[in-house]
């Protein structure tokens, strides 16, 4: 985990450094910017890159980034202001998918880490459960898609239970890790202070097992996100980026095809960075590195 | 009073503990010491209920101890890892007064003052792992002493703190001891620091089957002193019987 004084104690090199009057440099870009730099740089290079071969080639199955980007801008981000900027499409495509994997993953997260608790703060649960667990984990999710098309028949639920059902093992199975791995002498604490099963569980269990938890968060977003297009691919189907994805392909149209798959990777990091966002707000504070 | 009678403990098919029986009166401040791996951890979490079972009889206050009881409060020998890391040192104190049902400004206002007497004032808004060892120690200790318990087990509270830190803790507990007349088990391997600070000192053997081969009443002079105290013929005779209660096998 990155600490805020790496950042503090670099700065105060390059100020030394600066300032050590016999090398003389010229004014360095400040660090902040520099990282950025140094982060997007090499994304940068291969979009430029791409952008250059693409357009020497001039195949129709390989357009310029920059032209998926107009593409995308056109069909998508060109709507009204009132509606952020989003066209219509993107109203009846975006927000749709997205509200299935919200709902989803929300959903898989809360009865993940119920369970898990559930399951990791009981040793007969744990024993009980493990092979199980285990056994659900190794099944590829998009194998089970079909099970839920014959439950309910193609449409919104069925697109969530297949997301909830992929998502749901890695944080049941982290989150049960983290709780069983509760130091035993902090438990004895909270039986020295008389905690509640309410109060240890808050002030204790949860808080320990939150690194776990967060891993086993980051691993179902991305199931999620997968599982959402999967769902959506399917004949049917009659919104979605997914959709989006196979009727474009149908048509021919590879720009839209482009475009999506570029949408969909835009959302995946925006997503994972929002996660890893509350991540750090919420695990970041109050632990050693050596806990 | 705490009283145990042919108290045994075991882990498995390994006894620990055998046939300890002590009547520990209310108000006094009793050192245990052994050599290490004797069960003196041992002995405490039996007290404390920590230990889902033992032999013979323990009473506090006339009731026999079944899971861990009211008024109890522990330091933990680990006392570090013993504090919650995600909770701020003010957290961390008001922790036990939750069961006492106060409101929230209560609690807080509790943990503040027990944290001055132990002279943490600035830090209660820092978390554990950004003190030093001796103040992580002081926490544990008014993270002990916050819901006035009746009676203070302590693991080696001091064992790995530099000379100085140490001295003012023992000092600390000598005039908590003073003022709120709580009833302390003391275990600690430092003989000095048991004849420095105890009522009475409570040797037990080497292990397996640790029993009580010395119980000693310390009677010294006056209010104790780090100096002077250390330096009277009757505290030098007291730690040589100890110490010999200790090296005989
Ligand atoms: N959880 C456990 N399971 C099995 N054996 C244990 C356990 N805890 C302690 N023991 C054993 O019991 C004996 C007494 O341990 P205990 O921790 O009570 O000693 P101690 O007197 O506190 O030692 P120290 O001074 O080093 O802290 C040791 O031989 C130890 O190996
Ligand atoms: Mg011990």
């Amino acid at each position: 985990m990155k600490q805020p004084g790496g950042g503090a104690s670099r700065s105060t090199r390059s100020a030394r450094s600066a300032g050590s009057a016999s090398v003389p440099r010229r004014p360095r870009a400040p660090a902040v910017v520099r990282h950025a730099l140094l982060r997007w740089i090499v994304l940068a290079l291969a979009v430029a890159v791409w952008q250059l071969v693409a357009r020497a080639h001039g195949s129709v199955y390989f357009p310029p980034p920059a032209e998926i980007a107009r593409h995308a801008h056109a069909l998508w981000f060109s709507g009204p202001a009132r509606h952020v900027f989003l066209t219509d499409a993107a109203v009846a495509d975006i927000l749709p998918s997205l509200g299935r994997m919200t709902a989803g993953f929300a959903l898989a997260a809360v009865v993940g880490i119920a369970l898990g608790v559930a399951v990791g703060r009981s040793r007969r649960a744990y024993a009980l459960c493990n092979p199980v667990l285990q056994f659900a984990r190794a099944v590829p999710p998009p194998a089970l898609v079909p099970v839920f098309v014959v439950i309910f028949d193609f449409g919104t639920p069925m697109q969530i239970a297949s997301i909830v059902f992929s998502a749901v093992w890695p944080v049941l199975i982290n989150t049960a890790e983290g709780a069983r791995d509760t130091d035993p002498l902090r438990l004895e604490v909270a039986a020295v202070l008389r905690l509640t099963p309410a109060e240890r569980l808050g002030f204790l269990v949860l808080p320990s097992a939150l690194p776990r938890i967060f891993a086993g968060l980051r691993l179902s977003l991305s199931l999620s996100l997968i599982l959402m297009v999967f769902s959506e691919l399917l004949p049917g189907t009659a919104n979605g980026i997914g959709f989006t994805l196979t009727d474009a392909q149908s048509r021919s149209d590879l720009l839209t095809v482009w475009a999506a798959l570029v949408l969909l990777g835009a959302l995946g990091y925006l997503l994972n960075t929002g996660l890893l966002a509350v991540e750090k707000r919420l695990v970041g504070r109050g632990r050693t590195p050596t806990v | 009073m705490l009283r145990l009678d042919t108290v045994g403990q075991h882990y498995g098919d390994h006894q620990v503990l055998h046939d300890i029986t002590l009547t520990v009166p209310g108000g006094q401040l009793l050192c245990v010491v052994g050599p290490s791996g004797c069960g003196k951890s041992t002995l405490l979490r039996t007290v404390a209920g920590l230990l889902p079972a033992y032999d013979g009889t323990i009473t506090l206050d006339g009731a026999p101890v079944r899971g861990v009881p009211d008024n109890l409060a522990v330091v933990f020998q680990d006392y570090a890892r013993s504090l919650y890391p995600w909770l701020t040192v003010r957290e961390n104190v008001a922790l036990p007064l939750r069961r006492r049902g106060l409101p929230r400004a209560e609690r807080r206002a509790e943990a503040d003052r027990i944290l001055a007497q132990v002279g943490l004032t600035d830090t209660a808004r820092r978390h554990p792992w950004q003190l030093s060892g001796g103040m992580q120690q002081r926490v544990a200790i008014a993270r002990a002493l916050v819901c006035r318990p009746s009676l203070l087990l302590m693991d080696e509270p001091f064992g790995s703190l530099d000379a100085q830190t140490r001295e003012d803790l023992e000092d600390l507990l000598l005039e908590v001891h003073r003022t709120d007349g709580v009833t302390i088990v003391f275990v600690t391997h430092d003989i000095d620091e048991s004849v420095y600070l105890g009522d009475r000192v409570v040797v037990l053997s080497q292990g397996p089957g640790a029993k009580v081969v010395l119980d000693l009443p310390v009677e010294l002079p006056g209010s104790r002193d780090q100096i002077t105290t250390r330096g009277l013929a009757e505290f030098v005779a007291l730690r040589s019987e100890v110490g010999r209660a200790v090296r005989k096998r």
